[in-house]
């Protein structure tokens, strides 16, 4: 972000032409128009989770998220990313050595299949696990008929959770390690070492930040996926209601205060999140730096 | 792929001395298999099981069409609100040095970390008759909340970081050198501007705006808050399919689906089109 080169701007003195930068007033009128912009649109929804949550003091907020249900919708979400998170970490690293150290046909291909998930909305990323394992599904009359729940329980919201998040760990790792290239391995396993000693002393360590990087978005996307998670749980409470469902409930119940609650919880995780990724792209800016924009 | 691999002129892959080529590619063809490209495709064959007649039925349905006119049409001019303030603020962040910066830079990933449905409820406390900016528009007779406006302020929300974290990294990269050579030229800076900077920023403001469309089209959590969801006026694509697959109307759920899948997959190919075009008129 802040590479030296930008720094070099940084004195917009007299010594500069007046033509390659604004003048101060319309210096000033862009940044308010950005700052009101970012003002409205962003600081405004986050500041009024929290004011909602707290309307009716500290004691009915604690009292709203002691709630059974609440606590329930928060272990659910805990479990579902406790599972999904991992598996596409495992993903995410073996398609990211597939693509990244080897040269192959169809490289491209598969690269652009990877990202898929995000150009389907979340709500077709449920619908399809619905048309495989419903009642109607493909599947849904061997499931029955050998007591299979996998809709409207939780390994349907994993499967949801795993479709919608799947590129992020991947999308991450791929373009960080097609920068390191084969060098450190090939080193390595010329002094000896096996494939899984390259990866765990070479590799993981060369590429750990970005991993970091990718599971802390991986992560919020799995906790706070709606549309997905909203098609195959059947909105079951205290048993199949995660806490963005959870937010949902309680809001259309007119209980304000016990939505923005729950919804206060995801809002902190969402600023942590940020805090994080920042602290991340602040130390390790450049070996990130080409895994940035997204 | 008649030849046998020992061949020369073709090799399904390059040499390598580095091992695990095929556990990697294996395991990450066979996962992506079964969680995306199984599932997918299973939606793929329903709704072409369906028939002509039946598909058309759907398509055809008023209310199916309203549904995507909104859908699309919100989610177009969400994404243009942010291809103006979207480069605004990256312009502001690249080139402006000011107290806080690294901290609304950060805010801007706000709306990829907050929850869709956080947004949305907030967005509709805030928008609504009695609510914080609500109480400032009604004067105005400006109502947001439960309107089709409504679904253009979630998506905006939404899509903003898409447009200002792709123009970002290539406004970093413009070379003032080519601001000074147009400047010593005569050139003023609206013309500088116009001319110079604009033109390099063009495929990365058209990516941008590709991806907060196509994200604004599929969206759901965010937006049912706000819309209001009253049929033919401001219910979008994606909560057609939930209703439907609530009436346990799977056909009808599936072709919407499949339609929405076409449509964006046409806006992706028109885009890569423009993209190309731009890259060529630009250079």
């Amino acid at each position: 972000m802040a590479d030296p080169e930008i720094k070099s701007y940084e004195p917009y003195h007299e010594s500069r032409s007046a033509a390659v930068t604004e003048s101060r007033p319309a210096q000033a009128v862009l940044m308010a128009i950005a700052f009101v912009f970012l003002g409205v649109f962003l600081l405004l929804p986050l500041i009024i989770v929290f004011h909602e949550a707290l309307a009716k003091g500290i004691g009915a907020y604690t009292q709203a998220l002691g709630e059974p249900d609440a606590r329930s919708a928060i272990r659910l979400t805990l479990l579902v990313a406790a599972i999904s998170v991992p598996l596409n970490v495992v993903f995410g690293i073996s398609a990211a050595w597939a693509i990244a150290k080897f040269e192959f046909k169809g490289k491209a291909f598969l690269t652009t299949l990877i990202d898929l998930p995000f150009s389907v909305s979340p709500v077709i990323s449920g619908l399809v696990y619905v048309l495989l394992f419903g009642a109607q599904g493909l599947l849904g009359e061997w499931l029955k008929a050998h007591g299979v729940q996998i809709l409207f329980a939780v390994p349907g919201i994993v499967l949801a959770t795993v479709f919608v998040t799947f590129p992020f760990v991947a999308r991450e790792l791929i373009p960080l390690m097609q920068e390191q290239g084969n060098g450190d391995e090939e080193a390595a396993l010329s002094l000896g070492a096996n494939g899984w000693q390259t990866f765990w002393y070479v590799t993981l360590p060369n590429v750990k930040w970005g991993l970091l990087y990718g599971v802390l978005l991986c992560n919020a996307r799995a906790m706070g996926e709606f549309g997905a998670v909203s098609v195959v749980s059947g909105h079951i409470r205290g048993l199949t209601n995660t806490m963005p469902l959870h937010v949902e409930i309680l809001y259309n119940e007119y209980n304000a205060v016990g939505a923005f609650a729950v919804a206060s919880l995801l809002a902190e995780l969402a600023l942590v999140t940020l805090v994080l990724k920042t602290l991340l792209e602040m130390r390790y800016g450049a070996e990130l730096a080409a895994t940035r924009g997204h | 792929m008649t030849t046998a691999p020992a061949q020369a002129g073709w090799r399904f892959r390059q040499p390598s001395v580095i091992p695990g080529f095929g556990l990697t590619l294996g395991f990450s063809l066979a996962y992506l298999t079964l969680i995306i490209l199984i599932p997918l495709s299973g939606l793929i064959w329903r709704s072409a099981s369906l028939g002509w007649a039946d598909f058309w039925a759907i398509a055809g349905d008023r209310r199916t069409i309203n549904a995507l006119e909104i859908s699309f049409g919100t989610a177009f001019l969400a994404a243009a609100v942010n291809v103006v303030f979207g480069t605004l603020v990256a312009w502001v962040l690249v080139r402006y040095r000011f107290p806080g910066r690294r901290i609304v830079d950060a805010m801007v990933d706000l709306p990829f970390a907050l929850p869709t449905a956080v947004a949305g409820i907030a967005l509709t406390t805030l928008y609504a008759p009695n609510g914080w900016i609500g109480k400032l528009l009604m004067p105005l007779g400006i109502k947001v909340a439960y309107t089709p406006l409504g679904i253009v302020v979630a998506l905006v929300f939404i899509g903003l970081p898409f447009v200002v974290r792709t123009v970002q990294p290539i406004m970093e990269e413009i070379d003032k050198e080519v601001e000074e050579a147009a400047a010593t030229l005569g050139a003023s800076r609206f013309q500088i501007i116009t001319r110079v900077l604009f033109p390099g920023l063009a495929p990365a403001i058209i990516t941008g705006f590709s991806l907060a469309f196509a994200r604004g089209v599929g969206e759901y959590g965010s937006v049912i808050f706000i819309a209001g969801n009253l049929p033919y006026k401001s219910e979008i694509a994606p909560l057609l399919i939930v209703i439907r697959l609530e009436e346990y109307n799977y056909p009808a759920a599936t072709a919407i689906a499949a339609i929405m899948l076409a449509l964006s997959f046409v806006m992706l190919l028109v885009v890569n089109l423009v993209q190309t075009w731009s890259r060529k008129r630009y250079g």
